[in-house]
């Protein structure tokens, strides 16, 4: 048996109220590592192309990855995964805190939840008992009120994963919710959950997780620990976290501010790093296993209302404070908790609000259609326009299909500044003059996620004018940082504080007995990336080139301030990015993987069913 | 070595548990370590060790003489344990944990790796002798 699988995974039908398990693989294992890897084989084998996001039909595949729950930093993330409700096509989200390593322990690499419960449901697992209870008590209540209520009823050795009212109401960018504040944010996952009348995922684990080698593999966990310890970045960064980046972001002229109409938002220094540190914090919150916890715990005032709220992370402060022009961190924070509370993703959220703003300010959307006035830079109205859409009431209910829809809906040329790739809206960074940025986010594979390829900072350490080499930096990083989400880790250490990459090459056969290096790691993360494209081609109708296209306020609107005014990519360019891109990757200049890419790959196997 | 924690700066990332389970059994298996982290969310926010600090109350109670010192620590023999739980009962701090698995209680023996690779220095070492190992690594 492998080292750090745990060899079982459980399968759950919610239709039939049943429940099994099979063995994992070991051909996954080395194919697809885990985490995202399984997720992908599993929807792509499983999921007929005629699967609507939002039926019966779609499941929801939970997966860890062979490094979570061990000793060794960042160890604690965990994949959500499904059809999108967002795109159509693959769909996975990633979550920290302490819910990967809990469903290791009670024996299980992946589970997947199948069909839909009549009522609502709770999925209660204590090692090997499984039960689906009746979830009635729970349902309508927020994801933050619903996780005590789970913690009190069942005991706080449970680690849960929740959904709020977004999810039960099939918002189309609901999360899931886990650990008070953390969030499988992107894609609607947290729809998908809903949809099957599953309020939460509760597990209790008891169990070791084998290592091949484990005398090794606890040496070299000490090392890495120390390692982390010895590097600059473990005491600059993590007093601020991800929220320390909001002043950088700013600088270069990236900062998505007003519904990306421009890269600068002139309030940044009373929502960055050290305005949550000093006016707002309460306590540094960690993962499972992190050095250099990003989780600000804080506290907020609003209209006589104090509430707690981890964050908020730099992409809120981005899509809920630039975006939509909330100018003090405590405004941004209280947006922050009303959206964890309803169960939104904060990048989407913020992204709708803003456009929803914008339609406004433009007259596209009216006082009547909307049911009072809403403007940029007022919480009252962020904080209305969230509560319509997690209920689906009045404008809510155009707002919750997300950008993409909403848009189409009202038209009238809004379809310019409706800000998503492939259905999924963008994150926070302002991509129109960062080319390696913006081909990332034309090409990664749930829509526009800045995670699969955090690709700015190459943007302006080697210039932004310049084509060169772009596409070959956008291939490598959405090989290394997926790789992440496949092995069950958090990639921060590596980006943040410099953690070097070797290190998880060489733990990964320590602890799997698995004779793979580094190289054949990515070698497994460029397989996977090619079967969530082969996914999406099976899926999407007509999947290809024009799937991986830009906003037009991206392609066409030079930067109208800030420190890049003026500046633009362009469409032609982004053409040309996009040519060498496919040409590197050994796709078709459609952007169909080739045959010859696909043997290479060892993916024949799955392409035949494609 | 005396160990003492430092709850405000804790952040729950459970290193201390892992290292001490692989440390003391070479298991991943936090069931099996001799320390934990109680988190109080969502109100207050704040996390608290829960850490051993060998006042003995545990080796008064034991009727066998399954805990024993040694040295500075306190120790198991789990072939004399006969898991009555009044180990469990009179430790002051919950700090003894009665494991199935090896039908006997697990408590810490002082192995000092939670001090070296607490990565918020949350638990020390009062008498010096072990120290974080971001001193070493630095």
């Amino acid at each position: 048996m492998l080292g750090g699988y745990m060899g079982k995974g459980l399968r759950v039908n919610l239709t039939s109220c049943t429940t099994s398990t099979f063995d994992i693989p070991e051909d996954w294992a080395r194919r697809f590592l885990g985490g995202r890897g399984f997720a992908a084989k599993i929807l792509y084998d499983e999921l007929d192309p005629s699967t609507e996001p939002l039926s019966p039909e779609n499941k929801l595949v939970v997966a860890t990855g062979p490094l979570s729950g061990l000793f060794l930093p960042g160890s604690g993330k965990l994949t959500f995964a499904c059809k999108s409700p967002a795109t159509g096509g693959y769909a996975d989200s990633n979550v920290g805190g302490h819910l990967g390593p809990e469903i290791k322990y009670a024996g299980y690499d992946v589970i997947i939840v199948e069909g839909k419960a009549d009522t609502p449901a709770v999925l209660v697992i204590e090692d090997d008992r499984v039960s689906i209870r009746d979830g009635s008590r729970y349902w309508g209540l927020g994801a933050l009120a619903t996780e005590k209520a789970l913690k009190d009823d069942l005991g706080e050795a449970f680690q849960c994963a929740v959904i709020g009212p977004a999810g039960e109401n099939l918002v189309k960018f609901a999360c899931i919710s886990h650990d008070f504040g953390r969030q499988a944010g992107r894609c609607g996952v947290g729809a998908v959950m809903g949809s099957k009348n599953l309020k939460a995922i509760a597990v209790s684990g008891t169990r070791a997780i084998p290592l091949a080698k484990p005398k090794e593999a606890l040496e070299k966990g000490k090392q890495m620990y120390l390692s982390c310890f010895s590097k600059p970045g473990f005491y600059d960064w993590t007093p601020y976290g991800t929220a320390g980046v909001t002043d950088w972001v700013n600088e270069v002229g990236s900062f998505p501010t007003k519904n990306f109409h421009t890269g600068y938002f002139e309030h940044h220094s009373q929502i960055n790093g050290q305005a949550l540190k000093e006016r707002i914090l309460v306590t540094d919150k960690g993962c499972f296993g992190c050095p250099i916890p990003c989780g600000k715990y804080s506290r907020t005032r609003w209209q006589g209302r104090e509430v707690m709220v981890e964050g908020p992370e730099y992409e809120t402060i981005a899509m809920l404070g630039g975006n939509c022009c909330l100018e003090s961190i405590e405004d941004v924070a209280y947006a922050n908790y009303v959206c964890d509370e309803l169960g939104l993703d904060t990048i989407s959220a913020g992204n709708v609000v803003a456009f929803a703003m914008e339609c406004y300010e433009k007259g596209l959307l009216t006082k009547e259609e909307v049911n009072r006035e809403i403007r940029f830079g007022d919480l009252d109205s962020v904080v209305f326009l969230l509560s319509e859409i997690a209920a689906r009431s009045g404008i809510g209910a155009l707002l919750a299909e997300g950008v993409k829809v909403a848009a189409e809906r009202i038209g009238k040329g809004s379809e310019r500044f409706a800000i998503h790739v492939k259905g999924l809206e963008v994150s926070g960074y302002e991509p129109r003059y960062a080319p390696a940025m913006l081909l990332a986010y034309m090409t990664a594979d749930i829509g526009a996620h800045h995670n699969r390829a955090w690709a700015i900072t190459y943007d302006v350490a080697v210039g932004r004018d310049s084509l060169e080499g772009k596409a070959e930096k956008v291939i490598e990083l959405q090989h290394i940082r997926p790789l992440f989400d496949a092995l069950g880790l958090c990639r921060l250490q590596w980006v943040e504080i410099g953690f070097e990459l070797h290190h998880y090459g060489e733990i990964f056969p320590l602890v799997t007995g698995i004779d793979y290096g580094w190289e054949d790691l990515i070698r497994a993360s460029e397989r996977i990336w090619n079967l969530t494209r082969l996914f999406n081609i099976k899926h999407i109708t007509g999947f290809g080139r024009k799937y991986d296209s830009a906003p037009a306020r991206f392609l066409e609107e030079p930067m109208p301030s800030g420190p890049v005014e003026g500046k633009l990519t362009g469409a032609k360019s982004a053409e040309q990015l996009l040519d060498r891109y496919y040409q590197l990757r050994g796709w078709s200049p459609d952007g169909v993987p080739t045959k010859q890419k696909l043997a290479e790959l060892d993916l024949l196997e799955e392409s035949a069913a494609c | 070595m005396r160990l003492s924690k430092r709850d405000e700066l804790c952040s729950g990332c459970k290193s201390c548990i892992l290292v001490c389970s692989m440390e003391n059994f070479l298991k991943a298996d936090p069931t099996l370590a001799a320390l934990r982290i109680k988190a109080h969310f969502p109100v207050p926010g704040k996390y608290e060790v829960v850490l051993c600090d060998q006042c003995g109350e545990c080796e008064k109670a034991c009727p066998t003489g399954a805990i024993y010192a040694d040295g500075e620590a306190y120790r198991v023999k789990p072939e004399e344990c006969i898991a009555c739980m009044a180990c469990i009962e009179a430790c002051p701090k919950g700090a003894i944990w009665f494991n199935q698995a090896l039908g006997a209680p697990v408590k810490c023996v002082l192995c000092g790796e939670c001090v070296r690779y607490c990565p918020r220095q949350a638990i020390v070492d009062e008498t010096g002798e072990v120290k974080w190992g971001g001193e070493q690594a630095c």
